[in-house]
């Protein structure tokens, strides 16, 4: 029996940066962050109140796992904003949304109230874009 | 959607620029009081909405982000009296203390945990990586 998910992949165009950006920018935890090699590092990081989950940040790099042409189309991809690779979520969807646009995320949509509660969608640094939605859609400063 | 569409735009602009203030000046002397003047509300009015965003008073905001920026400084290895004036306390007592009741260990303790992971990185990397990751990369032929 399955009991939860601990490791999620993220495929990502460059490590460092995509580091930056899940720390710096959302205010994510590194996990665990282990050199494997001189060209490889095995990063991973979660949500600040989520420790249990590791989001691996996997550069796609030329080698065993992907040969040339898959790197290429994958890289692609990702540039082109083909994938939506989750959704997250937080207290309040407008402050988080002006804190990170103060930050410079890149919002592709701004908190709008859908028929199906509030939500706002943005990009990381790659091009791999979340959704992001309230803990609860009562929650406003009023 | 423009960004303004949304309810009480400017109340959460403000909020949040308190709470970006506070991130980025959280080393220093912070007087609570000037960045509820900054973000033009009374002291109260302040706090009441700080707290309804981000679940803290600026306060306990500022004792967490000095607490969390510690554990990071602690992770790299640096000594904790240095991390203690690092992050803006004034003394190390009241710095073990607020450290021991948000992280549950004592600075000195976390310090040594730490030095202790990094010492079985660097014996065993492996170990900190699933093995499906391991052998897809080719790392366990190195």
């Amino acid at each position: 029996m399955i009991t939860k998910l601990s490791h999620i992949t993220l495929y990502v165009l460059n490590q460092d940066s995509a580091l930056d950006f899940y720390t710096n920018k959302l205010g994510f935890k590194i996990v665990t962050d282990v050199p494997m090699g001189p060209e490889s590092r095995w990063l991973t990081v979660c949500p600040p109140e989520q420790p249990d989950i590791e989001i691996v940040l996997f550069p796609i790099t030329v080698g065993k796992m992907f040969p040339k042409e898959t790197a290429n189309t994958i890289i692609e991809m990702i540039k082109k904003g083909t994938f939506g690779c989750g959704v997250f979520e937080c207290n309040d969807i407008y402050a988080t949304y002006e804190e990170l646009k103060a930050k410079g995320v890149e919002f592709m949509k701004a908190p709008k109230e859908e028929f199906y509660g509030t939500e706002a969608l943005f990009k990381d640094d790659s091009g791999n874009w979340f959704s992001l939605q309230p803990k609860s859609n009562a929650a406003s400063a009023k | 959607m423009t960004p303004e569409q949304y309810p009480k735009v400017y109340l959460y602009q403000r909020i949040v620029q308190a709470k970006l203030y506070i991130d980025n000046n959280y080393a220093d002397k912070i007087d609570l009081d000037n960045i509820s003047d900054e973000a033009y509300f009374s002291k109260f009015h302040f706090i009441r909405l700080f707290k309804k965003v981000y679940g803290k008073t600026p306060h306990q905001y500022l004792t967490f982000i000095r607490i969390e920026k510690a554990t990071q400084l602690l992770r790299i290895g640096k000594p904790v009296t240095e991390v203690c004036y690092a992050v803006g306390f004034e003394s190390l007592s009241s710095f073990g203390s607020l450290f021991k009741r948000i992280v549950g260990s004592t600075p000195s303790a976390f310090l040594e945990e730490q030095q202790q992971i990094k010492i079985q990185i660097a014996k065993s990397p492996l170990k900190f990586v699933p093995g499906c990751f391991i052998s897809q990369n080719g790392w366990d032929e190195k």
